[in-house]
């Protein structure tokens, strides 16, 4: 059944495994993914802990619907204490690794200590073996998992993995699985690296049993042709994310040069488009119908003749917009090189783009840029950058550190122009126009985050009855430049999302980015029919609800105020400069946002410091914590 | 006669071919027993559907012992009568394409029936790299797609 998947210990200092029983009750208030890696993580990591320590615990978790045939069952969640933030690191990864760790028998691996030397883990139907990775050490993302392959014997194996730059502890490396898939953002490869851990090798035949085999046929059929009859589903496979791009940047919301404008003009060679030339057709992830990745050979540049997949809205802004450069083929090779090298795509871009800010502004050392042409636009330089943050060279070194690293590195005078929240880089998107999506990133449990709480939907002007019929609460107001009642869109998603992490199946097939896409209903549905577990909609978000305030509570615990829930100062000092009449000119005002911090703790029910209240905790069956039942 | 046409150009490599077919069959997310089975250079983006592709003059029919293997003319698929199987394996060896498995917990063979004239996999797949047509239609859309790029050349 879908419920007997266990949970792996591995000590890597002692070089012991032990396997244990996941509880029933911790299934039915964090079903998996997301929700067990919280539980897990306040569990087992002590407060003040370094995050590339041995001590710090690296989390692998597949969602609870990851490998049955709900739409898109694809995702795992990687979590430890993040080496970028110092606070929760998370991320969510699609591809075939977290499918596979269950068929292999496991939902969660939680790896604690540091090897002597590099190691990787073999997990196999059941068991889990500490294997040396000295010949792998120093192998790119790709070849790292090619080579795993050709050395089990079985092509079938999945592989997640570190590049060059876990291994250097760059803290922003991802964890890397396929040809494009990465648990992205927060440092989690930087931890990998820290314990000497390369991969993790993955391979089962372990069947997961269907409560209502038929039932669950019968609906997901529907649920199938429900998610594909949308013209949203229509352009996510012809396009994926680039679509988003055209509509952002002729809007005016996207961060271009660093922060310097709101929107790129003469960028037609990086809208959607521009993929044409380069497009082979695309892929998906396990089980998903939707299919929203690129393949792509180079047909020529720096790396012609290679083979990638991508790219994502995110690399149009950290190789695009955000550097100032207009080229698909630069976005491409960047792309193909972050992959490489298993870097997050978007904290790279930001970083880059806020040297080339502060070298225009002469807040950078001359002997620390040498020979590099930082101006705006220079690919040249992007892509030598990226090599040196991961390899951590001169300016790549500093860079690598992140946001709070590099500002420490550099000077105080040069944390004005780096856009980040808690430590962690915005995504090129420019959220000034915006107040609902500005709380979103100020608040995300994991910084500036456009994955863990944005009402994306607030942008297109739905009416206030449809906005009722999806938020459950009447009186929205349909103009995102508006500050009334975006404090609950913003609690209605980051539920949401979190219920979808949990469940491991893809954000891209719930109410994100189109309306018309499933939501709890629909899961509790699909929950009941694959687990047999009964929950109803309201309990599906007040388990959302419950993880995202539990990842509050191991924040808190390591030091977050509600001095970390606020948005870079430039959002406050300076007015977007351009884009339609509507979003230039706009800055967010402290008094109105302060006031949408105020209601948004409200609805929580978290005091003005944003602490829970008791009587939260309690409700919520958290007041407990840490309960160790696992 | 239908049979399962492949357009291996149109799969994305989801593998929810797999999932659908193991559920029907199996009642379990179970690609290692699903009928139907993506084979991936991932390395390279290419993804192909492999399923028995019942033929005609059956290399595992030719070699089962007892005679366990016949044909359904009905719907043109190989069948395995299973009381007469005695899980030797040799239909599994003989086959060409590899796509004949072998339950282990039951002790017999297993392949794809067609879903009995309606398959599962076909119903997921939303490309239609997967289609239940009439045989003798199958490359009539590729011929024509051929011909339309000679056009083009000789234009």
């Amino acid at each position: 059944m879908a419920l007997n998947r266990r949970i792996a210990y591995v000590d890597l200092s002692a070089g012991t495994v032990e396997v244990r029983d996941v509880p029933l009750e911790l299934r039915r208030k964090y079903l998996g993914g997301r929700g067990m890696d919280a539980y897990l993580l306040y569990n087992h990591i002590e407060p003040g802990t370094d995050p590339l320590g041995p001590d710090n615990a690296l989390v692998l978790s597949a969602g609870l619907l990851s490998g049955t045939p709900a739409p898109a069952g694809a995702r795992c969640q990687i979590s430890a204490k993040s080496p970028l933030t110092g606070l929760l690191g998370s991320a969510n990864m699609g591809g075939f690794f977290g499918p596979e760790l269950r068929y292999a028998g496991f939902d969660h691996i939680v790896i604690q200590g540091r090897a002597e030397k590099p190691v990787y883990l073999w997990v196999h139907n059941g068991s889990v073996e500490i294997r040396a990775a000295d010949h792998l050490w120093g192998s790119d993302a790709v070849q790292t998992q090619t080579r795993l392959r050709e050395e089990l014997g079985d092509p079938d194996v999945k592989v997640a993995c570190i590049g060059v730059a876990g291994e250097n502890r760059v803290r922003f490396a991802c964890v890397r699985t396929g040809i494009k898939n990465a648990a992205g953002r927060t440092g989690m490869g930087a931890v990998m690296g820290s314990k000497n851990l390369k991969a993790v090798a993955v391979r089962g035949t372990l069947p997961i049993r269907l409560a209502d085999p038929e039932g669950a046929l019968g609906y997901l059929e529907e649920l199938v042709d429900y998610i594909q009859s949308s013209k949203y589903a229509e352009i996510m496979g012809k396009w994926g994310t680039l679509f988003i791009f055209d509509v952002t940047n002729s809007t005016g919301l996207i961060r271009t040069r660093n922060f310097q404008s709101n929107q790129m003009p003469h960028s037609e060679d990086l809208e959607c488009e521009a993929m044409d030339r380069y497009t082979m057709g695309m892929a998906a992830c396990f089980g998903c119908t939707m299919h929203c990745r690129h393949k792509y050979v180079l047909p020529e540049g720096r790396f012609r003749g290679q083979y990638g997949e991508g790219p994502e809205y995110t690399s149009q802004g950290a190789f695009g917009t955000e550097v100032g450069a207009a080229s698909m083929l630069g976005v491409l090779e960047a792309n193909q090189l972050v992959n490489l090298h298993g870097l997050d795509t978007l904290e790279v871009g930001s970083m880059i783009g806020w040297a080339m800010e502060l070298h225009e502004k002469g807040l950078l050392p001359a002997e620390l840029v040498g020979d590099l042409d930082l101006r705006w636009g220079n690919l040249d330089a992007v892509i030598r950058l990226i090599d040196d943050i991961a390899h951590r060279r001169g300016l790549g070194d500093v860079l690598a550190e992140g946001p709070k690293g590099a500002i420490e590195r550099l000077g105080p005078e040069t944390a004005y122009y780096n856009i980040h929240v808690k430590g962690m880089s915005n995504l090129h998107s420019d959220e000034r126009p915006t107040p609902s999506l500005a709380l979103n990133i100020a608040t995300s449990t994991r910084g500036a985050d456009h994955l863990r709480s944005r009402p994306a939907i607030d942008l297109y002007h739905l009416p206030p009855k449809v906005l009722e019929r999806i938020y459950g609460k009447p009186g929205l107001s349909d103009d995102y430049r508006g500050y009334e009642g975006k404090p609950w869109m913003v609690v209605w998603q980051e539920r949401l999302y979190a219920l979808v992490n949990a469940l491991g199946v893809c954000k891209f097939q719930s109410v994100f980015l189109s309306p018309n896409m499933p939501k709890a209903e629909e899961y509790a549905r699909v929950l009941r029919l694959v687990t047999g577990l009964e929950f109803t909609p309201e309990e599906l978000m007040e388990i959302g609800e419950r993880i995202t305030t539990l990842e509050r509570l191991f924040n808190l615990r390591e030091g977050a105020t509600r001095a970390d829930d606020d948005l870079p100062e430039r959002y406050f000092t300076e007015p977007t400069p351009e884009g339609l009449p509507a979003v230039r000119g706009k800055s967010i005002d402290r008094d109105r946002f302060d006031a949408m911090l105020d209601e948004y703790y409200d609805i929580h029910g978290w005091d003005r410091e944003g602490r829970p209240t008791d009587a939260t905790l309690a409700r919520l069956g958290l007041d407990a914590e840490p309960t160790r039942l696992v | 006669m239908k049979i399962l046409a492949v357009d291996e150009k149109r799969c994305t490599g989801c593998r929810l071919c797999e999932l659908v077919c193991s559920v029907r069959h199996e009642g379990a997310a179970d690609p290692a027993r699903a009928r139907i089975r993506i084979v991936k250079w991932e390395e390279e983006g290419v993804y192909l559907p492999m399923a028995c592709r019942q033929c005609e003059d059956a290399p595992c029919a030719a070699v089962c012992p007892v005679n366990a293997v016949g044909r359904d003319p009905e719907l043109g698929r190989v069948t395995t009568d299973h009381d007469l199987c005695i899980g030797c394996r040799a239909c599994v060896s003989a086959c060409p394409f590899g796509v004949l498995g072998f339950h282990e917990d039951r002790g017999k063979t297993f392949r794809c029936d067609l879903c009995h004239g309606d398959p599962t996999c076909v119903k997921f797949c939303e490309t239609q790299a997967l289609r239940y047509e009439e045989g003798d239609r199958v490359v009539d859309g590729r011929r024509r797609a051929a011909a339309a790029r000679f056009r083009q050349a000789v234009a």
